[in-house]
C-alpha cells in the first residue's frame, strides 16, 4: 500500500516545493491531499511491536498511537527501550546488525513494514534528530540544511534549494543566526546551534513525521529552551514524537506522554502507560507511574 | 581540633613529605627517561647515517645528463632519465590498478561485510600485507607467461606485481580510515531518507578522503622502491620506453641493482650513478610523504 504511496510521493514533493518558492505555506492551505489534519502530518500506529537485538528481547508489545499535530513524548529509565522503540518507527533499528522487528507499525493506515515497502522511502516520510548533534562535517551550512535535496538527487534549481535552505533554517530558528555564513562549515555552529541545524535539515526534506532522540541532551539549558520553542512550533506542521530523560522538558513541551518500564535489566522494556501530559504527570493511573515522575524512582 | 592538628605537625611527619618516596620516584623518573631518550637516539643513528650516507655518495652522480638522458649504447656517460621515467609510469600504472580495487574491497569490508566471509577476507589480506614481494613478481610473470609466451617482460607486467603488493596495504589502511567515521553521520544520511551508495559516496567518503588520500600515498612510498618483483617482470633496459605494454622497461631501483653488479670499464661513474638513483628514489619517497601530509592538513575533516 505503502509501496504505491512511495511513487506518488516524489512528484508531489516537486509539487510542494513549487510552492513553496512562492511563499511560506500557511498550515492548512497545502496542495497535499491526504493533509486533512494540517500539512503534511500523519499519524503512526503500532500495533504489538516487538524488537530484538539477536537474541536480546528489548521491546515488548507496544501498542500506541502518535497523533498527528502534537507532541508526544517518550519517557522512562535507561534501557528501558525508549531509543529503541522510536528508530523501529522509521526502520532505522534494523541498521543495527541482527536487530529485528515483530508487529506492525502503521504510516496513515500503510505498514511501513510491509515487504515492498522500502525503508528509505520510509526514512523520507519520517524525519529523525539524533541525541548528539551531527552535521555533516564535510559541509557548509547551506549544504547541510540542502544534503536532504542533493542526496536523494532531487532535481531542484538552485533558487528552489535557496529558498528550500531559508525556509528551513527560518522554521529552525537558525537564520537569523547564521545566514551571513552560509558557506562556513556547519561544524563551527555552537552545540546548540548545530542542533537546530539538524532539525532544519531533517525538516528541508519535508517528512510528516519527526522523531526525535533525546534532541537537548547535549545541550546547555539555554538553547534547550530554544529547541523546545522551536518543538512546540514544528508541531504545527508535524507529528512529533520525542524521547527525553527529562521529566521538566517532558511536561513542558509535550501534549502526550508515553510511559516505558522494564521490570528488570534483561527484560524488555514495555509500555507502562501513555495519556495526555498532564495527566500523566498529575493523576497518572498505575502506581509505577506515579513513582517514576515523582521521582521516587528512575 | 586545633589542638589535634597542632599535635599532627608537631610530632609526626607530614603525609606529603613521608617515607622519602619523593626521591625514589624522582630517580626513576629520571632513569626511565634517559632509557627512553636512548632508545629513540639509537632507532634514529642508523636512519640518519643511511640518508646522510645516500646523500654523500649520490650527490656526485647526479647531473642534468643524469636527469635527462638515457643509457643507450654509451660507455661510462648515459643518465637515469629512462628509469626514473619507468618508476613512474610503472608506479603509476600500479596505483591506478590498486587504488580502485583497494578502496572499493576496504568498503565492502567495511560498509556491507559481516560474519564469517568479512572475517576470512580480512584475514587473508592481511597474509596479503606478508606475501614477499619475489613471490607477487613471479606470480605476475607466471601469469603473463601463460597468454603471452615464456621470456615476456612488459611494464605493465611490473605493475600487476607490485599491484598484488599494494592493493592489501591500501584495503589495510583504507579499512581504518573508514571506521573512523563515525556511525552517527551515516544514520543522520539514512534519516534523511538517503540510500545506502549515495550514503557512502556523499558522506562517508568525502568524510574520510584525507585518510584515504594519506593511505594511498604511504602504500605508492612503500612500493616505489621494490626491486625484486621488476627484475622478473619488466627487465633490464638501457633505453628510454614509455610504453607500459610494449618492450622492457628500466626503474630505478633495478637501475642501482644492475649498475653496482655490471658497471662498465668506468666502474666508479657506474657506482656514482647507482647511488644516484638511490638518492632520487629516497627523494621520491620522501615527496610523496611531504605531499601526503600537506593532503591531509588541507583536507582533514574534524570529527568529534
Amino acid at each position: 500500500m505503502l509501496g504505491a504511496a512511495t511513487k506518488r510521493s516524489q512528484p508531489e514533493t516537486e509539487g510542494k516545493k513549487g510552492e513553496m518558492t512562492e511563499s511560506r505555506p500557511n498550515t492548512a492551505t497545502s496542495t497535499e491531499p491526504a493533509a486533512v489534519s494540517g500539512r503534511g502530518a500523519k499519524t503512526i500506529e503500532t500495533r504489538g511491536v516487538n524488537l530484538f537485538y539477536g537474541d536480546f528481547h528489548a521491546v515488548e508489545e507496544v501498542t500506541m498511537t502518535i497523533e498527528p499535530n502534537k507532541v508526544t513524548a517518550l519517557i522512562g529509565s535507561s534501557g528501558c527501550g525508549k531509543t529503541t522503540f522510536l528508530r523501529s518507527l522509521n526502520r532505522m533499528h534494523e541498521l543495527t546488525p541482527g536487530a529485528r522487528v515483530e508487529g506492525t507499525v502503521t504510516l496513515d493506515g500503510e505498514d511501513v513494514y510491509d515487504d515492498r515497502v522500502d525503508p528509505v522511502a520510509v526514512r523520507r516520510l519520517i524525519g529523525m534528530v539524533f541525541q548528539q548533534p551531527n552535521p555533516f562535517p564535510t559541509m557548509s551550512i547551506y549544504d547541510n540544511v540542502a544534503a536532504g535535496l542533493n542526496l536523494n538527487s532531487t532535481k531542484v534549481s538552485k533558487a528552489q534549494k535557496d529558498s528550500v535552505v531559508e525556509r528551513s533554517l527560518r522554521g529552525a530558528h537558525l537564520w537569523d543566526e547564521v545566514k551571513d555564513r552560509l558557506d562556513k562549515p556547519g561544524g563551527g555552529l555552537s552545540g546548540g546551534q548545530q542542533q537546530r541545524l539538524c532539525i532544519a535539515r531533517a525538516i528541508a526534506v519535508e517528512p510528516e513525521v519527526l522523531l526525535m532522540d533525546e534532541p537537548c541532551s547535549a545541550l546547555d539549558p539555554v538553547a534547550t529552551l530554544a529547541v523546545e520553542d522551536l518543538i512546540g512550533e514544528l508541531k504545527n506542521r508535524y507529528t512529533i514524537a520525542i524521547v527525553t530523560h527529562n521529566m521538566q522538558q517532558a511536561s513542558r513541551a509535550s501534549d502526550v506522554t508515553a510511559f516505558f518500564n522494564l521490570d528488570e535489566t534483561g527484560k524488555p522494556g514495555h509500555l507502562v502507560e501513555m495519556g495526555p501530559t498532564q495527566e500523566i504527570f498529575t493523576n497518572p493511573k498505575k502506581k509505577e507511574t506515579e513513582d517514576y515522575v515523582s521521582g521516587r524512582f528512575g | 581540633m586545633e589542638s589535634s592538628v597542632q599535635t599532627l605537625g608537631r610530632n609526626q611527619p607530614s603525609p606529603l613529605l613521608a617515607s622519602g618516596l619523593g626521591r625514589r620516584r624522582r630517580a626513576v623518573n629520571a632513569a626511565m627517561t634517559v632509557l627512553i631518550a636512548g632508545a629513540f637516539v639509537l632507532a634514529m643513528i642508523p636512519l640518519f647515517s643511511l640518508v646522510f650516507e645516500v646523500a654523500k655518495r649520490g650527490i656526485p652522480g647526479l647531473s642534468a645528463e643524469f636527469f635527462t638522458e638515457d643509457a643507450r649504447g654509451v660507455v661510462g656517460g648515459g643518465g637515469a632519465a629512462h628509469a626514473i621515467m619507468g618508476t613512474l609510469i610503472i608506479t603509476g600504472v600500479a596505483g591506478l590498478i590498486s587504488v580502485p580495487i583497494g578502496i572499493m574491497a576496504a568498503i565492502y569490508l567495511n560498509e556491507y561485510g559481516t560474519g564469517r566471509l568479512r572475517r576470512a577476507l580480512t584475514f587473508f589480506v592481511d597474509v596479503m600485507t606478508g606475501i614477499p614481494s619475489i613471490v607477487a613478481g613471479l606470480f605476475a610473470y607466471a601469469l603473463f607467461e601463460i597468454f603471452l609466451g615464456p621470456g615476456i617482460r612488459l611494464g605493465v607486467m611490473g605493475s600487476v606485481a607490485l599491484s598484488l603488493l599494494m592493493i592489501p596495504i591500501v584495503i589495510r589502511s583504507a579499512e581504518e580510515v573508514l571506521k573512523i567515521v563515525p556511525d552517527h553521520l551515516r544514520e543522520a544520511s539514512y534519516a534523511l531518507g538517503t540510500p545506502k551508495w549515495k550514503t557512502i559516496t556523499k558522506i562517508v567518503l568525502p568524510t574520510a578522503f584525507a585518510g584515504l588520500v594519506t593511505g594511498v600515498m604511504i602504500a605508492i612510498a612503500r612500493i616505489i622502491g621494490e626491486t625484486a618483483p621488476l627484475l622478473v617482470t619488466t627487465g633490464v633496459v638501457d633505453s628510454m620506453n614509455t610504453d607500459p605494454f610494449n618492450g622492457r622497461m628500466q626503474n630505478l631501483a633495478v637501475y642501482a641493482y644492475n649498475e653496482y653488479r655490471s658497471p662498465g670499464v668506468m666502474k666508479q661513474a657506474s657506482y656514482d650513478k647507482a647511488w644516484a638513483a638511490a638518492l632520487t628514489l629516497i627523494a621520491i619517497v620522501m615527496i610523496l610523504n611531504v605531499a601526503a601530509r600537506l593532503v591531509y592538513r588541507r583536507y582533514k575533516t574534524e570529527i568529534r
